[in-house]
């Protein structure tokens, strides 16, 4: 494609227009026209995933690879090990779901930070936009839409593997429990993205970020198998309240949001609980980007 | 009726730079202005302040009488900026881009979808529409730039530096492009730091240096206020020093010549001021032949912007360029440009 390719001088008025046109003064409601942006802007990511799907493709074999040979390292562990004839890889399934939703949801300032760094942000900044935080949303609903598609592949293969398929009731909470996490963590990943100063920094911070929380978490090991420290850290550790419900009801098909799903240092923590202490980080999340979001939007 | 863009005594100031000092300028409806001035002369933060993409420390700014500071959401839908560095994202095709403008801006659909057939024939870009953009060359992507600027009618379309970097033929597409914007009413605010885009396009210009606006007006005011013509004599090609030193001591020595500078960049050719006078260019010649010297080119022109800049702040333009050139940040720049 050449650039020099002259256009002929275009007989096309641009301002003048003898067919104009709809009416263009139509007032449209500012929800119609959020809808509108939020909309358009979603749809720019979707484009981007179906033009370059490599990050999903690679987003679903990971955690299949996880589950068949993180599974395969402990198959000849003693029966019993992590519970009632429980295999490893029956363990195994709520920590790859969860892990794979929070990672992906860390990485969703990403492509914010490239839009920041190529000067495509400053196109939004100008734009009349009804609420600069159509741009967030945006982000979020692809990266939640993204964590159901991989958690579906995952449940799918679990299945396959062994580790049987909870009911609708379960299949619809394992999806609440991953959009509770994938929101707090996208908001985690904006409010950094606005907070470092470019894509290497916000790298760094995720690969410091990713494999310490995994390993913080119940999703390899149970708490049982940690020093007292670490049991501590990771009945701190968010990830730890998504796995365990998760993993609970997969293995206790009687579950109720009494049921005790984690048994940290200082107490047992229920069903509700846990999902408690995810929605709290979520808005805990969200509230404290607030200012930093709106000091960079104003 | 308001000026499109009025700004006054704008100040910016970014840590201990001063970007802006003192601005001041109206656009009338249906002209282009041009700010003109050596890249660090703060015309780029001016138009981030307009823009609404930097918050000015002091100063007034409208656009059609709307206040940028207070109603900032309405000036936006009644600008269409142009940025310096093309920013496309470079997966989706021309017209999906477009669609995300009209999008952004609240066009309803079938409004969009006419504005973006018609901005896709006016500069020709309709048969790269649903080509990625990443395929397209740096013309293709300066026209697919300036059809998202203007695809909401904007009251004001507001360019900076709209050729720098771009091949000299892209160059004349982008400013026939822009006369013709002209010639329907579009009204247009361009930066440059090329004399002879402003000079080609502008009607009025406003010339800015280190922050403050030094000169207003239209480019033949400002060439009048200079006063004198200016004409150049080569001797020779390349003329001895000696004998272009006697040419100029004659030369100084007649009545309606004001100054004679000699130019080594130029085989130390003669740069004279003169009052104008309709045989100055025969009265020099005769007298060179009368002193036994040949003369190889002689030329008459009127100032130029750069003699107005030159007459305002004692350097050239092209001097100012350099100096800023060792004096700037270029990362510390990307980084105050970035949200």
């Amino acid at each position: 494609m050449s650039g020099t390719v002259t256009p002929e001088k275009s007989a096309i008025s641009w301002q003048a227009s003898a067919v104009e046109e709809v009416d263009a003064s139509i007032t449209t409601r500012p929800i119609d026209d959020f809808f509108q942006e939020t909309l358009a802007l979603t749809r720019r990511l979707f484009i981007q995933l179906k033009r370059r799907p490599s990050t999903l493709i690679a987003g679903i074999i990971q955690p299949l690879m996880w589950l068949v040979l993180f599974g395969a390292l402990f198959q000849n562990a003693p029966q019993g090990l992590f519970g009632n004839n429980l295999s490893y890889g029956q363990f195994l399934g709520a920590g790859v779901i969860v892990f794979t939703a929070f990672a992906g949801a860390l990485n969703a300032g990403l492509p914010v930070m490239f839009d920041r760094e190529f000067g495509f942000l400053n196109r939004l900044l100008v734009a009349p936009l009804t609420s600069r935080f159509s741009i967030v949303i945006a982000s979020a609903i692809y990266i939640v839409t993204l964590s159901f598609i991989q958690t579906a592949v995952i449940v799918i293969a679990s299945a396959f593997l062994g580790a049987g398929l909870p009911g609708p009731l379960g299949l619809v909470t394992i999806g609440l429990i991953v959009f509770l996490l994938v929101l707090g963590v996208t908001g985690l990943s904006l409010g950094l993205t606005f907070a470092l100063p470019g894509h290497v920094e916000l790298i760094a911070v995720i690969f410091v970020t990713n494999l310490p929380l995994l390993f913080a978490s119940t999703a390899l090991a149970p708490l049982s198998f940690m020093p007292k420290w670490l049991q501590i850290v990771a009945s701190l550790n968010p990830l730890s309240y998504a796995i365990e419900p998760i993993r609970y009801l997969y293995l206790h098909s009687d579950w109720s949001l009494s049921s005790v799903v984690l048994q940290a240092p200082w107490g047992n923590i229920t069903f509700q609980g846990a999902l408690l202490v995810l929605i709290d980080f979520a808005a805990v999340v969200l509230l404290a980007i607030q200012p930093l979001l709106r000091r960079r939007f104003a | 009726m308001a000026p499109t863009v009025l700004i006054e005594k704008l100040q910016k100031r970014y840590g201990s730079v001063e970007a802006v000092k003192d601005v001041s300028f109206e656009v009338e409806p249906g002209e282009i202005f041009g700010l003109l001035g050596p890249n660090g002369a703060g015309k780029t933060t001016t138009i981030r302040c307009l823009c609404t993409l930097a918050k000015p420390d002091a100063g007034k700014l409208e656009v059609s009488g709307i206040s940028v500071i207070n109603n900032p959401r309405a000036v936006r839908q009644r600008l269409g900026y142009v940025a310096q560095e093309v920013a496309l994202d470079k997966v989706l095709t021309g017209r999906e881009l477009l669609q995300l403008q009209a999008a952004l801006y609240h066009l309803p659909r079938n409004l969009a979808k006419q504005r973006i057939d018609r901005i896709l024939g006016v500069l020709g870009l309709q048969e790269y529409a649903d080509k990625k953009t990443g395929n397209y060359s740096g013309g293709l992507r300066k026209r697919l730039d300036l059809a998202c600027g203007l695809l909401h009618k904007p009251d004001v379309l507001v360019l900076d530096e709209p050729t720098v970097g771009l091949d000299i033929e892209t160059r004349v597409v982008v400013w026939d492009f822009l006369r013709q914007l002209r010639a329907e009413g579009t009204t247009v605010l361009i930066t440059s730091h090329y004399l002879e885009e402003i000079d080609a396009l502008a009607s009025r210009v406003a010339i800015i240096d280190r922050g403050v606006v030094i000169a207003q007006g239209t480019p033949s005011e400002l060439k009048d206020r200079v006063g004198g013509d200016r004409i150049t004599v080569r001797i020779r090609e390349f003329s001895p020093i000696e004998e272009a030193q006697k040419a100029k001591d004659m030369l100084e020595a007649m009545p309606f010549v004001q100054e004679v500078i000699i130019n080594p960049a130029q085989g130390n050719s003669l740069n004279l001021v003169v009052k104008p006078q309709s045989d100055a260019l025969i009265t020099i010649q005769q007298a060179l032949l009368d002193a036994d010297l040949p003369t190889f080119g002689i030329a008459q022109s009127r100032p130029s912007l750069d003699d107005v800049y030159l007459a305002a702040t004692g350097r050239t333009l092209v001097d100012a360029e350099l100096a800023a050139a060792g004096s700037r940040d270029p990362k510390a720049e990307r980084k105050q440009n970035m949200r």
